[in-house]
């Protein structure tokens, strides 16, 4: 089945509503590593702040029955395909009303009913759901998206998988989020050549995108979504982006380039979103905080619920499925 | 039990292949793939001829086992019954991310609205000739994973009826084929044999010799010889070492009070020390004597005469029983 190109023209009410799931995102963010320093959510989080454009972008142009592997990075992902803040939060407090019970934690995150077959604790899990997720679609029209970071682009997963769906044609949407650093290391000490060229070599058609733009992302997701439903094999999408936090909560940052920090957050995804509605929809300053006030007070409400919310109670479980 | 035995005997890859391609007629979700399973009908020939009957739902893959497994589970969470061939056994440590983090925990992670239903073929096993990287038994790299199934068939029979199972079963499986196996001849039926299931293969009074796969050949083999020296042996097949059937191998302690366990496997971590810890906590008043024999804690050796020397074959077996004291009045 071939669709036709998404109709990338957004009306000011779907613009809006893109905005504000970013600005959730942030939000959420910001809300995790405060319940974080205060005890409440446990291990580690890998926070997802400066890179919402591309989670709302690419996910504004997915359809209902499409698929999506993301990362141990994943509140982002999860959120802008519709995960209710609530359910996603409780998880990360460890809450039996958490979208996995309690039993799975900030990067292990599942919600088939919102198209989230997974997020991947460890670097290239995202890649190897999205490819076998790709092969079940294969011939559906639907289309499999795997979230990764710059640092995936060195691992087996990323080589093995990319061959693999070029050779089987699978729909499969690669989106590699250079977000500059893997871990705590510039991509660039440890990646050898150019990322797109590996893609290409695979004979993958490949696209570069601004990843703090939701315009831009959206639009390059569009082209390869569109290539990939329409039976034409996998696309390649790098997006270039900033983390404006640490790696993991452990991680101060203290790699960053002189400067580096304060340039991205001149191009902060959500002030180019402000500037976008200001610009191309006409909206006033105080349209813009109404919309940041309504995701704040949704989040301060889910935070007083998630603390009240009952901790699971231990118990036994079926090691298998039964029959 | 055998409900509708055919008088001709099939060789046990023909087993294998034919529980496959009767899953794959019975259901449009079931998917085939690996390195040259299909054009070429698989290295060890055992899916000759899928390829030609299902020409859309088996396909040969690139040399990628990373790949091959992420696959299947990517597959498997969206509704297809993905079966893939992991030519060498040995070869699984490459797959060992996609069932160990991913598939196996899909069921837990998800409270139980979605599993990962896969099942891994591998050839497994030495004797071959084959060295130490084509010949190790795996089992104890997954046996402490929660969440996988490992089954582990001995018959043409049991491959059929325990693979059939194993495709129909909603958890990840591993499908153990040793490869000493792979031309052994015998009936079959077209019963589909549940998973978890022990089978008891010869009656005795006096030891109960618990084994899997080769080792039934060879316990069986002993156990010929034991009873010329007056010792009836019970051997009990596991068949599916995830989930254990503790109920059949009790029951049998109680009826003989000694056990030995026989394992094509390193001595250390492997599945024989989990049977004897059953035993321990849950029969130790029937336990007069229990011991395993395994293979050394060393890597597999290719020469014929170390490698000979390294399994715990027929000769071993018997000479393991009559080292008891239980029955050193017999040797």
């Amino acid at each position: 089945m071939v669709r036709v190109a998404a109709d990338l023209q957004l009306d000011r009410t779907t613009y809006e509503s893109l905005y504000r799931t970013m600005v959730l995102i942030r939000k959420f963010e910001e809300m995790v590593q405060d319940l974080f320093e205060r005890g409440h959510v446990h291990g580690t989080t890998h926070l997802y702040s400066g890179q919402e454009a591309v989670a709302v972008g690419v996910a504004s142009v997915l359809g209902p029955q499409d698929r999506v592997a993301a990362t141990y990075r994943g509140h982002g992902h999860a959120l802008a395909l519709g995960v209710p803040p609530q359910q996603l939060l409780d998880e990360m407090l460890g809450r039996k009303t958490g979208i996995c019970g309690g039993r799975a934690g900030s990067m292990n995150v599942i919600d088939l009913e919102h198209r989230l077959i997974g997020c991947f604790g460890i670097v290239g899990g995202s890649i190897a759901a999205a490819t076998g997720a790709g092969l079940a679609l294969k011939g559906t029209g639907n289309v499999a998206v795997a979230y990764f970071g710059d640092g995936t682009t060195n691992h087996g997963y990323f080589f093995e998988c990319l061959n693999f769906a070029k050779v089987l044609e699978l729909p499969v949407v690669y989106v590699c989020e250079n977000n500059l650093y893997g871990e705590f290391t510039p991509w660039e000490d440890v990646t050898a050549g150019r990322i797109e060229a590996r893609p290409e070599a695979f004979e993958l058609p490949v696209q570069r995108a601004d990843g703090n733009d939701l315009f831009a992302v959206r639009d390059a997701a569009a082209r390869a979504l569109d290539h990939a439903r329409s039976g034409n094999g996998p696309a390649f999408l790098e997006v270039m982006t900033y983390r404006y936090v640490g790696h993991s909560r452990s991680d101060p940052g203290k790699y960053r380039k002189p400067g580096e920090l304060d340039a991205w957050r001149k191009r902060d995804p959500l002030l180019i979103g402000r500037q976008a509605l200001r610009e191309r929809y006409d909206a006033s300053d105080e349209d813009v905080d109404r919309i940041v006030e309504s995701a704040r007070v949704e989040l301060v409400a889910a935070r007083e619920a998630g603390l009240a919310a009952p901790f699971p109670e231990p118990g036994p479980v079926d090691e298998f499925k039964p029959a | 039990m055998l409900m509708s035995t055919t008088t001709v005997e099939i060789e046990f890859r023909t087993a294998i292949r034919d529980a496959l391609a009767e899953e794959l007629e019975r259901d449009s979700r079931v998917i085939f793939f690996g390195e040259d399973v299909a054009k070429a009908g698989g290295v060890f020939a055992v899916t000759k001829g899928l390829y030609e009957r299902f020409p859309d739902r088996v396909f040969d893959t690139p040399i990628s086992e990373l790949a091959i497994t992420g696959a299947a589970f990517g597959a498997a969470v969206c509704g297809k019954r993905p079966v893939i061939e992991i030519m060498f056994g040995d070869f699984l440590g490459l797959s060992l991310d996609s069932l160990v983090n991913q598939a196996a925990k899909y069921w837990y992670f998800t409270q139980g609205q979605t599993s990962a239903p896969l099942v891994v073929r591998s050839a497994v096993g030495a004797g071959g000739r084959f060295g130490a990287i084509h010949s190790q038994m795996p089992i104890s790299w997954f046996f402490g994973v929660p969440g996988l199934k490992i089954v582990c068939p001995a018959t043409p029979a049991d491959a059929k009826g325990l693979l059939k199972a194993a495709i129909r079963d909603d958890n990840p499986v591993l499908f153990f084929e040793h490869k000493k196996l792979y031309s052994l001849k015998g009936p079959v039926h077209d019963e589909v044999i549940p998973l978890g299931q022990a089978a008891i293969v010869r009656p005795g009074r006096d030891l109960t010799m618990v084994t899997a796969m080769k080792g039934v050949h060879d316990c069986l083999a002993a156990a010929e010889r034991l009873a010329e020296r007056g010792i009836e042996a019970e051997i009990v097949d596991l068949r599916t070492l995830k989930p254990l059937d503790r109920v059949t191998i009790l029951a049998s302690l109680r009826k003989t009070n000694r056990l030995m366990v026989v394992e094509e496997g390193p001595r250390t971590g492997g599945w024989a020390g989990e049977v004897m810890a059953i035993f321990v906590e849950e029969g130790l008043d029937d336990l007069d004597d229990a011991w395993r024999l395994c293979t050394p804690d060393h890597p597999i050796p290719y020469s014929p005469a170390l490698e000979d020397a390294f399994l715990p074959g027929a000769d071993a077996i018997v000479r393991s029983v009559l080292d008891r004291p239980s029955f050193a009045h017999t040797a």
